[in-house]
């Protein structure tokens, strides 16, 4: 079948079978292996990606369903060199260790940042129950998300705004958690 | 090059490694791509023991995409046998192990067959076109039934027992006779613990690539130990060392889940070394869980005698370890390495540990984080609380009767180790005065007199550990096929800049940054100035890799050492340069002066010197490098003090955290954001073994949990907050005083959460539940008779083994 998705910022125009899973085509057609698969059944979260601004897990999902949508991977975050502030909370919070399950938390909890501003820590530990993590028992993931949360507050500085603008108020508040 | 201002060690330095891993620019095996690549896909037996009748490749060979399907027979005259290097007793039984299964599978998930071809989808769709017929064979899923040699795993064996290894201190000197202080003694206690078998679900799935061009075989592989596995692999093959390369890159994660020489590395070798053409082999999900080493699954009876005053004097274990169907690369040491720590903090006059090594049709077990201390120490702090319990006297009280105190290091105990040192009760005290300890117990007590539904308990857990690993001596007496010991190099550069090759293999633990930080502050250069190559047998030439919380103690004090001999040849050059006596040179922050002049050089200046060679003094060799091995004396030994409160709903069974304080002496921190981190994913890890995680199988011996969605990983919403602190005595087995940190807190809070939700119902009648401690099995214990043992009835859930715990 032939689709038409625009991943990161490119349009990428290709044939592909039916039955091609949305992570697959990202990380061996594109190149995009920022995005990885941890499990096969939708439980651990690190594949996750946004399509049109809301996080889905790309290994549930085959690659024709993202036709004619927008993908955005953790590789299309960064803008002109700068991290996103959820890239750079995690860093700052030492949220990561072996970093397997980094690109899909970023992503989980982008989206869930574009839900609640300013969540609390069990709101924020609800909003990522669909992303494991064996390294950090969670608690630096944690305090990365809120401290994420505060740098991207309105006027939290013109440097942070910049760069989370497109990603998060891009992001329609329908359907999701 | 200029000075460091503060000092490095100590510091909360943010990791090097979080640029790749925050964008997506990391380097997983499974990323490669190579031209002409082949994929290889595994069809796993679906029964756990049966022979191979027939197997029916015609019709997969013709799908499209398939280059070639391979079965057992095709590989039988080259895959010899995968090693095991931890032969624990002369006469240790121990099967043949073929990487693809030839005439018989022992276990649900062993490899059958391969399918080789264009793409992992094409490879993955032949998987289903081949055709095994099985004739099956009894399974043999329980310890104790094994045991008894009715049905048996491997038959040519003669017996399910694989070893009987053990220590006795009256024999070993170290101590009394256990059996005499047993009939001795006021009081002796019983039980039986269940180690429930564990899956390490490391979140990066196994994954290997091997390149045979340009006359060299690379190997790319999700593991833990490149080095070890260049050895066994050319041990196994017979190809020569020298033209095996082993790669591994970013590696996700391991917890001793990747300290293995996998049947799946070796196949995609012999594959690329037949096809001339590079070979991807990655594992989903539940291939991993269904083939990839498990970890625990043992019985312990242990019997502990003691005097009325609550004084121990005796400690009996003997255990029963389910090896799994095979021997891999150290599954018969693992319940070896608890053999010391039974005893743990406590001065024990006599002790006794005697372990079976027994087969069963299961995946084989290996090391998973903590390895063989972890049952020790929940074994140990159990029955601390049941002597409490027995004596009533204060759980903590009793632990501080029996601890070794702090004066008293360093300290010889009863299994022959060593305790450089430590100091319980500093832990201790930091530990309830975090924890509230005093208060918790008046609200517990409140809630008891009440009779509210929901119940506090406070749990304890005085944990000590055996680390660093490990001094070659002890590994060659204990029958370790290997050493202990650790590589570092340092190559100073022209221009200032400093490459450290490291022989240990980091997954996750941040051996960039930390090993920069040791090199900054010991040479003066700026922490950016230092690149740490790792992981990659071509640079690193040698090493042991990283397991068994040995890379800092271990790995790092090489480096130390290394660093010592850089600066003990810049120092004799820079004294050549300033024309000094090179007594008379000081080295501080970065730069060699003549003491009480202003002469001074730069170590760059003296690098660069050294580098050109223009001018160096007689008899000195050109370049400014330097290797260091360092082989350990002792073991280090982390200790700490954990307590955990848990509120059970005694109408549901559900257990909730409601705090959770871990005081850890894990010696000299260089970094402590690292070193927090290690905690808090150790007692995940070691809480998910206490509340959710088990590897269960049907009768027939297929694994039950194959799935995240069965096997409970626990999410963020599952754990609690941590409290974490530390108390800090200095290791004297290393010039870095480090200890060691990846294990602590697995090995601490299983325990001390089992001990908890115990507490929490003990005096409703329930004496034990069996881990993990589901709803469903803490509300069943509590609808057990109190008079009749409650514990018993607790076990259930989808074990394959039967109930074991409750005893007393």
């Amino acid at each position: 079948m032939h689709i038409s998705v625009n991943v990161d910022g490119v349009t990428y125009a290709d044939e592909v079978e039916p039955r091609l899973l949305l992570v697959h085509y990202l990380r061996e057609r594109l190149g995009k292996t920022g995005t990885v698969v941890g499990c096969d059944t939708g439980n651990c979260g690190a594949c996750t990606v946004h399509l049109d601004g809301h996080s889905v897990k790309s290994c549930q999902m085959l690659a024709v369903q993202a036709n004619g949508h927008d993908v955005t991977t953790i590789e299309g975050l960064a803008r002109d060199g700068k991290l996103h502030p959820v890239q750079e909370a995690f860093h700052s919070n030492h949220a990561l260790q072996c970093g397997f399950c980094t690109p899909g938390m970023i992503m989980q909890a982008i989206d869930l940042l574009a839900d609640e501003s300013d969540p609390d820590d069990e709101t924020v530990r609800k909003g990522l129950e669909g992303n494991l993590c064996r390294c950090t028992g969670y608690q630096n993931i944690v305090r990365a998300v809120q401290d994420a949360a505060q740098r991207m507050k309105p006027g939290a500085g013109p440097v942070q705004e910049q760069h989370s603008d497109e990603h998060v108020t891009s992001k329609q508040p329908v359907g999701g958690e | 090059m200029t000075a460091t201002a503060e000092p490095e060690v100590g510091k909360a330095r943010l990791r090097k490694e979080d640029a790749r891993l925050i964008t997506g620019q990391t380097r997983w095996t499974d990323n490669l791509q190579l031209t002409g690549m082949l994929h290889m896909a595994v069809l796993r037996s679906p029964v756990a023991h049966a022979r191979i009748t027939n197997i029916d490749v015609s019709r997969a060979t013709s799908m499209p995409g398939v280059a070639v399907v391979l079965t057992g027979e095709d590989l039988a005259a080259e895959q010899g046998s995968l090693p095991c290097a931890w032969p624990i007793t002369e006469d240790m039984k121990s099967p043949p192990a073929p990487a693809l299964a030839v005439d018989q599978v022992n276990f649900a998930g062993e490899a059958v067959a391969l399918v080789i071809a264009d793409s992992a989808y094409h490879a993955a769709d032949a998987l289903e076109a081949i055709d095994v017929d099985y004739e099956d064979l009894p399974v043999v899923l329980d310890l104790e039934v094994a045991l008894r040699d009715n049905d048996l795993v491997h038959p040519d064996l003669g017996t399910n027992k694989s070893a009987t290894w053990i220590f006795d201190s009256a024999e070993a000197g170290a101590g009394t006779d256990v059996e005499a202080e047993i009939a001795a003694a006021e009081v002796v206690i019983e039980r039986t613990f269940r180690q429930q078998r564990l899956i390490p679900a490391f979140m990066e799935p196994r994954s290997v690539v091997v390149d045979s061009s340009a006359g060299m075989f690379t190997v790319w592989s999700a593991t833990q130990i490149p080095h070890i596995l260049r050895w066994m692999l050319s041990a196994v093959t017979g190809i020569s060392e020298s033209k095996l390369r082993v790669i591994a890159p970013d590696v996700g994660g391991g917890f001793g889940g990747k300290l293995q020489v996998t049947p799946e590395e070796l196949l995609c070798l012999l594959v690329a070394r037949r096809m001339g053409r590079p070979v991807k082999w990655t594992e989903t999900r539940t291939e991993s869980m269904l083939s990839a080493h498990h970890g625990r699954d043992q019985l312990q009876k242990i019997t502990l005698a003691a005097r009325r005053d609550g004084t121990v004097t005796g400690l009996k274990v003997e255990l029963l370890a389910d090896m799994g169907a095979y021997l891999r690369l150290v599954t018969p040491g693992v319940p070896i390495l608890g053999a010391f720590m039974f005893n743990s903090i406590y001065k024990f006059a006599a002790y006794r540990f005697v372990c079976t090594n027994v087969f069963t049709n299961k995946v084989p077990t290996d090391a998973y984080r903590g390895a063989g201390r972890p049952e020790a120490t929940f074994a140990i702090e159990r029955m601390m609380d049941e002597l409490a319990v027995e004596l009533d006297i204060e759980p903590m009280k009793i632990r501080e009767k029996n601890w070794i105190k702090h004066e008293e290091f360093p300290f010889t105990t009863v299994a022959g180790l060593t305790y450089d040192s430590g100091n319980y009760e500093a832990a201790t005290a930091r530990a309830m005065e975090l924890f509230g300890y005093d208060d918790m117990r008046e609200e517990q007590a409140r809630r008891r007199a009440d009779g509210s539904t929901v119940q506090l308990g406070i749990g304890i857990s005085t944990y000590t550990e055996m680390c660093g690993l490990a001094p070659s001596r002890v590994l060659g007496a204990l029958r370790y096929g290997a050493g202990g010991w650790e590589t570092a190099s340092i190559r100073m550069l022209p221009t200032g800049k400093v490459e450290v090759i490291t022989g240990t293999s980091p997954h996750g633990q941040g051996h960039e940054t930390v090993w920069s930080q040791i090199v900054a502050d010991r040479l003066g250069v700026p922490f950016e100035d230092i690149e740490v190559l790792h992981g990659d047998t071509a640079t690193s030439h040698k090493g042991m890799d990283s397991y068994g919380s040995r890379s800092l103690a271990v790995g790092g004090t090489a480096l130390v050492q290394a660093a010592d001999k850089v600066l003990a040849k810049a120092r004799t050059l820079a004294a050549h340069m300033m024309e000094c006596d090179e007594a008379d040179v000081e080295f501080a922050s970065g730069s060699f002066s003549v003491r009480g002049t202003s002469t001074v050089r730069a170590l760059g200046d003296v690098v660069l010197a050294a580098h050109v060679a223009h001018d160096l003094p007689e008899g000195m060799e050109p370049g400014m490098d330097a290797d260091a091995t360092f082989d350990p004396d002792n073991f280090s030994y982390p200790h700490g003090t954990h307590l955990c409160a848990t509120e059970v709903d005694t109408e549901t069974g559900m257990v909730k955290i409601v705090r959770y304080v871990a005081v850890d002496d894990v010696g000299t921190v260089v970094n402590p954001l690292i070193v927090d981190g290690q905690v808090h994913g150790g007692l995940a890890q070691g809480i998910a073994q206490a509340l959710y995680e088990e590897a269960t199988h049907d009768e027939m011996g297929t694994l039950t949990s194959a799935t995240f969605a069965d096997y409970l990983v626990p999410s963020a919403a599952d754990l609690p907050a941590f409290l974490t602190d530390r108390t800090t005595t200095p290791a004297t087995s290393n010039p870095l005083g480090a200890k060691g940190v990846g294990e602590a807190g697995t090995i601490a809070s299983t325990p001390a959460v089992v001990n908890s939700v115990l507490d929490a119902v003990r005096h409703l009648g329930v004496r034990d539940i069996e881990m993990p401690m589901s709803p469903e099995r803490v509300w069943t214990a509590l609808q057990g008779r109190p008079d009749e043992g409650a514990g018993e009835v607790a076990a259930g859930g989808l074990g394959s083994i039967d109930a074991q715990g409750g005893q007393s």
